[in-house]
């Protein structure tokens, strides 16, 4: 520690404090605590600490049975619940060697790009709430609403939706509801760009994420950064184009990736525009899905005594905050097992203590926000 | 890289050590000896023709039948695109195993939940505390002949009638 910061002045000194940030704080998104070691508004150390909302999904995957896990899933990550519902269902799938019926397919990548939209739309949205800038929040969740009115006439459901089935979906998806889609798609492209000229190219907002704790390759492959969060760093990759799933190879999207155009590469801003870019482009993936959409039967036809055989297998997704894994155990029962959800944010959490160092206080909110880590994801 | 490959050159490098290869499940694993998973894993991560880059996963299963817990690291190499599963064997008595923090840092975390939910013990840790639990809970409740307690800090874990009739 720097010794003179402590002798500055004559009979003055400092001495660092330490602060509880959290649980209950409005920029840690959800129950998160961070114990906060300052010196002034410097901070030397930032320790996460996380549990507060355990709810050991794991364990309660082992005393259901396999259908009545999926509501569960859901919980794991509401926010973007239709990503854990399809990585169990896989992985049920796989371990049983069923084949999803192909409309369910399709009816699957709807419902995840719509989650996609809707879970990077209060990402981008909170994050400028947390630096000061409140209108966009509250456009950002003017579309959320349409797009939980969408969800909700899929489902019906507007939260944790309980769609995907194992075998396919729950529901299938009537030609209304594909018109209602395409309507909101018509809108929303649009709007991304007013997103932009409204927040993106801010100067404010810029010069306050530029160069704000960027993220090296190789810490984010040393604490396993991913989805959005790898992107950021220049790594083109995407679970979705390269362990292909579902029906992703049939379709054509881009990866985005960060540049560093306005700072150092895999900063704050980068990780930001990353999510901005990436709403694009499942627009584009939901035209494409809505124009191709097969006729036939949505679910696959599955035994309500659904018992798989022996084994086991590691599923991977890409969530909306990245790589997803779900590693299910089956002892040929009725029940699960073992389930292990493994996070995107449980990782991106661990890596905040090391690159918080030295940043400034009103950086570690930016840097939560952009890391977009969501406290039932870590706690599960 | 084929996973039988990956096992050819393990066997090579550390004779003995890893003890099998199962290939014909959905996704194949090697079986290692405890004392020698560091030194696996640092040569599975440095060898310029396998690249794991990084640890996927790590977690722990239970098994009271066969009187082991069960170890399971799941790696991938972007470089390459190929994963591949290690899994170690330990007694369920007194599981201990070195830590992988020196070869990747997200193992810090991984093993503080391992240690939190099943109580295996990763030597080496820096910082081996409970992660998701409260630091006073009492057991490890993943594995499977875990008994909740009565009540934790005077609040009764006893739930209503209905739910327990909806379990199994």
């Amino acid at each position: 520690m720097d010794e003179t910061l402590h002798t500055e002045g004559e009979g003055f000194h400092t001495e660092d404090m330490t602060i509880s940030m959290g649980p209950q704080h409005p920029s840690t998104h959800g129950v998160l605590r961070f114990v906060v070691k300052t010196d002034g508004e410097v901070m030397r150390e930032a320790i996460p600490d996380v549990g507060y909302l355990h709810r050991s999904i794991e364990k309660i995957g082992e005393k259901v049975t396999w259908h009545g896990y999926v509501p569960y899933t859901d919980r794991a990550d509401y926010l973007a619940a239709m990503f854990a519902n399809q990585g169990f269902c896989m992985a049920a799938e796989k371990l049983a060697g069923i084949e999803v019926a192909r409309r369910g397919e399709f009816c699957r990548v709807i419902a995840c790009e719509l989650n996609r939209i809707a879970s990077h739309l209060i990402a981008v949205g909170t994050f400028g709430q947390d630096i000061g800038a409140i209108t966009p929040f509250i456009h950002a969740l003017r579309e959320r609403e349409t797009i939980n009115d969408l969800m909700e006439e899929i489902c019906g459901a507007r939260l944790t939706y309980n769609y995907i089935r194992i075998g396919g979906v729950g529901y299938d998806i009537t030609p209304g509801t594909c018109d209602r889609i395409t309507q909101f798609l018509d809108h929303f492209e649009p709007i991304v760009d007013e997103y932009n000229r409204l927040l993106s190219y801010n100067k404010i907002f810029i010069e306050r994420l530029a160069h704000v704790t960027p993220i090296t390759r190789e810490d984010a492959f040393q604490y396993n950064i991913v989805g959005p969060n790898l992107r950021a760093c220049g790594l083109k990759w995407d679970i979705r184009r390269d362990i292909p799933y579902s029906v992703y190879p049939e379709l054509e999207f881009n990866i985005p990736v960060g540049t560093g155009e306005k700072g150092t590469l895999g900063d704050c801003y980068d990780r930001y525009m990353v999510r901005m870019e990436e709403m694009q482009e499942s627009c584009k993936i939901l035209r494409q899905c809505l124009k191709t959409l097969p006729k036939g039967p949505a679910i696959a036809k599955v035994a309500r005594k659904f018992k798989p055989p022996a084994g086991e297998v590691y599923i991977r997704i890409e969530s909306a905050r990245g790589d997803m894994g779900f590693y299910v155990v089956s002892d040929g029962s009725e029940y699960p097992y073992r389930v292990r959800i493994r996070t995107g944010s449980f990782t991106a959490m661990s890596i905040i203590d090391k690159i918080s160092r030295g940043i400034m206080v009103a950086d570690l909110v930016a840097l939560i926000a952009s890391l977009d880590v969501d406290a039932p994801e870590i706690d599960r | 890289m084929e996973a039988k490959e990956i096992y050819g050159r393990l066997e090579q490098r550390f004779p003995g050590k890893v003890a099998g290869l199962k290939d014909d499940v959905l996704d194949p694993f090697l079986m290692v000896e405890p004392q020698a998973i560091v030194e696996a894993c640092r040569f599975l991560r440095d060898e310029p023709e396998l690249k794991f880059e990084i640890l996927s996963d790590l977690t722990v299963v239970d098994f009271p039948k066969e009187e082991k817990l069960q170890v399971v690291y799941h790696l991938y190499s972007y470089t390459f695109r190929h994963p591949i599963v290690l899994k170690v064997d330990l007694p369920r008595e007194e599981p201990r195993i070195s830590t992988l923090e020196g070869v990747w840092k997200a193992a810090n975390w991984f093993e503080r939940e391992a240690f939190d939910l099943f109580g295996v013990v990763f030597e080496g840790h820096g910082d081996l505390r409970r992660i998701l639990l409260p630091e006073d809970w009492i057991g490890h409740p993943l594995r499977k002949d875990y008994v909740e307690q009565e009540e934790y800090d005077g609040i009764s874990t006893e739930r209503a009638p209905l739910v327990e009739k909806l379990l199994r």
